[in-house]
């Protein structure tokens, strides 16, 4: 190792305290960090790496204690050493910019006291007066107004800014190191495009070094020179970017590309299933969706994208019946829908299932599988006993589970098999149209994956139509035949998956696709070229 | 280095799985696990149960029974005395368990149907109805329980069966406090949802899927809420407005005796006489607050690896 | 007009609406009382004629509404009618204007609530404070197993033990805390020892719990996280972090806690035979003296829902996203 070498954890083993015991969450991880030099530290929920990355401060949170290994930073063992003695390091040498920015700046402060509060306690003057140095580091991120934005409260700046000012707050005293804990990942890929660029300018501009946190392979490709992946507190792999993006070479670091891989050749029809038109709905007096038209035909995959707030879980609450629209009506087989939940049928309810995004809170914690399959069995089918619990385990074995899940509760079931009952209990209504909200938004890819292949083959065998709500593009390449694009509760495009992601595109479709990070090292640089130029 | 698989199984994925046990296994497990307070609290309930169903076996004589002399001493024959009108103080103990227990159980149960149901009607209805409720709930607690009741109870009179329902209604108000917020929690979980868009009535979603989820955190209440009511009618019974004679009750019985308390210098025992209802109420509460502080640390956390 | 004005402006007019709807739940409550109350109060040797009398300075026989804003306007200037006590069969009424008996005991009972808040506040805050401070420690489990056995013990068990160890076999305060208008300060002070005594070991049992959880709740949050990773001192962290944020809470446990104060005081003011409101009120219940029953009544939810409305206010004006609306 050359003398460059910043940051060196030997070892690494931290143990946490749940349910009255302590588990191992990191076990034996080393890490190695040269000036300079941006990691990113890669791995699905669960994988240890914002713990590791506290750690890299000497840091455990409450409930997590360091039980082995050594933290050297510039030659200081911080893994030995008092929080006393690692206190002026934190915040001057070493910083940390958290996930949500909101949660972490204190209400009572302006933004400026904040970002100079640990500059100022270390009496060290970058570039002369902390505070106007500040100003020139708000300006660097391309904060609005820079001189007066310090001024305000942290709940009066929008969460793309509080991002952005809490990196002039880790910039401020130089430090060596920066720590980044998923900073974007609460943000709609619009805002995230902006803040990571700005992110990596200033860390390029300082030459800081940092460790990138994030579950996102495509974001860290444009922020990190060299990527360790991490899996249940141990190291799969680590290596330059380029080389791992190209030839990863662990099993689990391919498959985190999989669902990339996956692509379904585009269909379309004629019979149409469902049909939109023209509708209009409010909540309370806030109107959310504008003369909305969408057509679904039969034994298709209509895809729905669209950031947060665009109105795509809306138009699935209205055609549901949840949320009665104020105008515009529904079409199912031709026939209208009516409005209102309690005024249809007990056969519409049956055609049209509904499957969710969180399967954690769409099962009822207290029932079985076998209940929760059953229930629409038995309340649309007329299945009692014998009958029923056969067609159950039928159905297990259609989500690729078997017989032994029948007992089972819904926090014995990992993710992805809570979200497979989820879609079984769809199925065992025998529904001709499924809406699927976000259904894989929730889970790690390797899952997400094997909930889409599932989908897909059932597809094939029931012709069954499929509504996605989603915001993944990824996700709308692998299962889509047509997508609908939403924006501000209106309708921007409806067409064929070919028409929809090749150019011509209209604006804001350019901008939505253009924004998703893409699995290419160089692609944030040229996307940044192309908008400037 | 990584244990990922080869091939994708979604039945091999890590899922935590519980062992089967009976009921009775799991709640052996549980008890030994739990710590002195909460053994303490369960002996103790116990205890006061036992001596309140079986009173008229146990206690030495009759209720009523005033044929002794006047403040006795402690003796073999009154293990703690007589009162003021020469009755048995611990025949008047053990009766006072039955009254006193059973008053407070019948009035909690009540406030809970009250309370309950109102909270899981506000909390699904979420319109008008629950605005009328919640507000005319506020108006109510804005009135301290105690007075509220004192005045209550000046106009309709002592009597056992006024004392419940006031008691009962005056203390639905948290009880419904408590249903409202924890079961709108629950109503807007998506697995309620979909039990609408399947097309379930209102009956079957409160029972089958609000009902069992919320209720560890009304059991707790229930203990908690009795303890208050407890406390409550001893208050009262104490300051003469609430349980009346000749009806054994230890509120009551602590001020009838309290007198005694000044002979301390000259017999220390009977200075005690009026403490032991008082002591009794007190050990009661102390154990039924252990109970809910150990069976709250449980439902937080515990419950899903049994 | 400033938020933080319009939100408190707001909250004052929820609390008169609150007063004005309990007041009239405490008024309406002599239109329960059963048709022979007349006889009831008078004597069953009352004839018609004072009964008519009575019922007819009650108002019993004027629309409800009307007799409801006659009260209030009279309550307003200060009239709180005329106690039932002191009337007899005869029509002979040597009964006194309920003013004459609360206004007296009034003022006891805010003196002996006040010597307790005085010591039971600071004594509370600081131990809820350190137990919060060093939770998990020895210290803050005994704290939490004493606080609970107390929170649970009927305030008159507590007071009786305290008259046994402090006056019974140890004489060295009177168990009896009678006091007169002219009884000098460091008398009073010494009468009101044991009652203000037992009082406080209620409400700081109650009191500190409070303050610790919210003190805990407020530690928890990511901003105190991040004020550590930032190489804040404890003592900054507390300063300069949590106490801006803290004082909402704050508030809301120390309202809360004097407004079960307000309450305690019944009994123990029964206990030591103390002459305050709380006695008044249990005596006229006894009795079934009305008037000053809703009297008592009007006094107690009134302090209650001001000491809501003053915490309440606090948390309004401390709220920085309120101070500076976007």
């Amino acid at each position: 190792m050359t003398s460059d070498l910043l940051l060196d954890m030997r070892d690494i083993r931290i143990d946490g305290f749940s349910d009255e015991r302590w588990h191992p969450i990191i076990k034996g991880v080393n890490l190695q960090l040269r000036r300079g030099e941006v990691m990113g530290l890669i791995g699905e929920s669960g994988a240890g790496k914002s713990t590791l990355g506290k750690a890299a401060m000497g840091y455990t949170q409450p409930g997590c204690k360091l039980t082995g290994g050594s933290i050297l930073f510039d030659g200081m063992d911080l893994a030995a050493m008092s929080e006393a003695q690692k206190r002026p390091l934190w915040g001057t040498r070493i910083a940390y910019v958290a996930q949500s920015a909101a949660a972490s700046f204190n209400p009572a402060h302006r933004l400026i006291e904040q970002t100079v509060e640990a500059t100022n306690r270390a009496g060290l003057s970058p570039n002369g007066n902390p505070r106007e140095d500040a100003v020139e580091l708000y300006d660097a991120l391309q904060l609005p107004n820079p001189s007066s934005i310090g001024a305000r409260y942290p709940h009066q700046v929008s969460g793309g800014q509080l991002q952005r000012v809490m990196t002039a707050m880790a910039m401020s005293p130089r430090p060596d190191l920066i720590i980044f804990d998923e900073p974007t990942t609460a943000l709609d890929v619009t805002t995230q495009v902006e803040v990571l660029a700005s992110m990596r300018k200033i860390v390029e501009e300082f030459n800081t070094a940092a460790i990138y946190i994030t579950h996102d392979l495509a974001v860290v490709a444009q922020m990190a020179d060299v990527i360790k992946v991490l899996r249940y507190g141990e190291e799969v792999e680590e290596a330059e970017t380029r080389k791992m993006l190209t030839a990863p070479e662990m099993p689990y670091t391919k498959s985190l590309w999989s669902v990339r891989g996956l692509e379904k050749p585009e269909e379309t029809s004629d019979d149409l299933i469902l049909e939109v038109k023209g509708v209009d709905a409010a909540y309370g007096v806030v109107k959310v969706l504008h003369d909305v038209s969408i057509t679904m035909p039969r034994g298709k995959t209509v895809a729905v994208v669209g950031e947060s707030g665009s109105g795509k879980s809306t138009t699935a609450r209205v055609i549901t019946g949840l949320l009665p629209q104020s105008g515009g009506e529904v079409l199912f087989n031709g026939e209208p829908l009516p409005p209102q939940l309690k005024n249809r049928s007990r056969a519409q309810l049956q055609k049209i299932q509904m499957i969710y995004q969180m399967a954690d809170t769409a099962m009822n914690p207290k029932q079985t599988v076998g209940e929760i399959i059953g229930r629409p069995l038995e309340f649309y089918l007329g299945f009692k006993g014998r009958a029923r619990d056969a067609r159950v385990s039928e159905l297990l074995q259609m989500i690729e589970l078997d017989d032994s899940f029948f007992d089972r509760l819904p926090s014995e079931l990992s993710g992805g098999q809570k979200q497979r009952i989820c879609i079984a209990r769809a199925l065992a209504a025998e529904p001709e149209l499924i809406i699927c909200d976000e259904v894989t938004s929730a889970l790690d890819q390797i899952v997400q994956e094997g909930i889409l292949k599932l989908l897909l083959r059932l597809q094939k065998e029931f012709n069954y139509s499929y509504l996605f709500i989603t915001h993944d593009i990824a996700t709308v390449k692998a299962i889509s035949d047509e997508i609908v694009v939403m924006l501000e509760g209106k309708v921007v495009e409806q067409g064929l998956k070919s028409d929809v992601l090749e150019p011509p595109y209209p604006d804001y479709t350019q901008l939505l696709l253009s924004s998703v990070p893409e699995m290419d090292p160089d692609w944030l640089t040229n996307l940044l070229d192309a908008r400037a130029g | 280095m990584s244990d990922a698989p080869e091939t994708y199984s979604a039945s091999a994925e890590v899922g935590a799985v519980r062992v089967r046990r009976t009921r009775t296994q799991r709640a052996w497990i549980v008890l030994r696990k739990a710590p002195i307070s909460a053994w303490f609290g369960l002996l103790v309930v116990t205890f006061y149960l036992c001596v309140a169903i079986f009173a008229p076996f146990i206690a030495p004589y009759g209720e009523a029974d005033s044929s002794f002399a006047a403040y006795a001493p402690w003796s073999d024959e009154h293990w703690f005395g007589t009162d003021q009108i020469g009755r048995d103080i611990l025949t008047r103990l053990i009766y006072g368990a039955r009254n006193t227990i059973g008053i407070a159980l019948a009035t909690t149960l009540l406030a809970f149907v009250i309370g309950g149901s109102l909270g899981l009607i506000a909390a699904i209805n979420r319109s008008w109805l629950d605005q009328l409720i919640s507000r005319a709930v506020d108006v109510l607690m804005a009135i301290p329980s105690l007075i509220f009741a004192l005045m209550l109870l000046s106009i309709f009179g002592s009597t056992v069966w006024s004392l419940i329902v006031i008691i009962a209604v005056l203390d639905s108000t948290r009880v419904f406090r408590l249903t409202r917020a924890v079961a709108v929690n629950v109503v807007v979980m998506d697995y309620v949802e979909a039990a609408r868009l399947r097309g379930e009535g209102l009956a079957w979603v409160m029972r089958r899927e609000i009902l069992p989820n919320i209720l560890p955190p009304m059991v707790a209440e229930f203990g908690l809420r009795f303890s208050f009511v407890f406390l409550t009618i001893a208050a009262l019974s104490f300051l003469g407005v609430g349980i009346q004679p000749p009806t054994a009750d230890w509120g009551s019985m602590v001020r009838e005796n309290a007198s005694l308390i000044q002979f301390a210098q000259f017999d220390l025992r009977a200075a005690f006489t009026p403490l032991l209802p008082a002591a009794a109420i007190a050990l009661l509460t102390v154990a039924v607050n252990f109970i809910v502080d150990w069976f709250l640390q449980q439902t937080s956390g515990l419950r899903d690896d049994l | 007009m400033h938020p933080v004005f319009k939100t408190v402006l707001k909250r004052l007019g929820l609390g008169v609406a609150t007063l004005f709807v309990v007041s009239a739940i405490i008024f309406s409550s002599i239109s329960m009382l059963p048709g022979d109350f007349g006889e009831a109060v008078l004597g069953q040797a009352a004839t018609e004629e004072t009964v008519a009398a009575f019922r007819d300075e009650l108002g019993l026989d004027e629309p409800a509404v009307v007799r409801y804003f006659q009260w209030v306007g009279a309550v307003a200037t200060g009239d709180l009618g005329t106690s039932f006590s002191g009337r007899s069969s005869s029509g002979v009424d040597r009964s006194r204007p309920v003013v004459d008996l609360v206004g007296p005991r009034l003022w006891n009972t805010l003196f002996l609530a006040g010597v307790t808040a005085m010591i039971a506040v600071p004594l509370a805050l600081l131990l809820g404070l350190t137990a919060a401070l060093y939770r998990g420690s020895v210290y803050d489990r005994a704290v939490n197993v004493t606080t609970l056995t107390t929170i649970a013990t009927p305030e008159f068990f507590v007071a009786y033990i305290l008259i046994l160890v402090f006056a019974a076999i140890n004489p060295w305060f009177p168990s009896l805390a009678n006091v007169q208008a002219d009884t000098p300060l460091a008398e009073r002070l010494y009468r009101v020892a044991l009652p203000a005594m037992t009082l406080t070991l209620v409400i700081v049992a109650h009191m500190m719990r409070m303050t610790r959880a919210a003190i805990i709740n407020l530690l928890a949050s990511p901003y105190i996280e991040m004020a550590r990773l930032k190489g804040a001192t404890p003592r900054e962290i507390i300063l300069r972090h949590a106490l801006p944020n803290a004082w909402a809470p704050i508030a809301t446990v120390i309202a809360f806690n004097l407004a079960y104060l307000v309450v305690g005081v019944v009994v123990v003011e029964v206990v030591f035979v103390y002459p305050g409101i709380g006695q008044l009120m249990v005596d006229a219940v006894t009795t079934r003296d009305i008037p000053v029953v809703q009297a008592c009544a009007l006094i107690f939810a009134g302090t209650y829902i001001l000491l809501n409305l003053i915490a309440d206010i606090i948390g309004i004006i401390t709220n920085p996203r309120l101070l500076h609306p976007r």
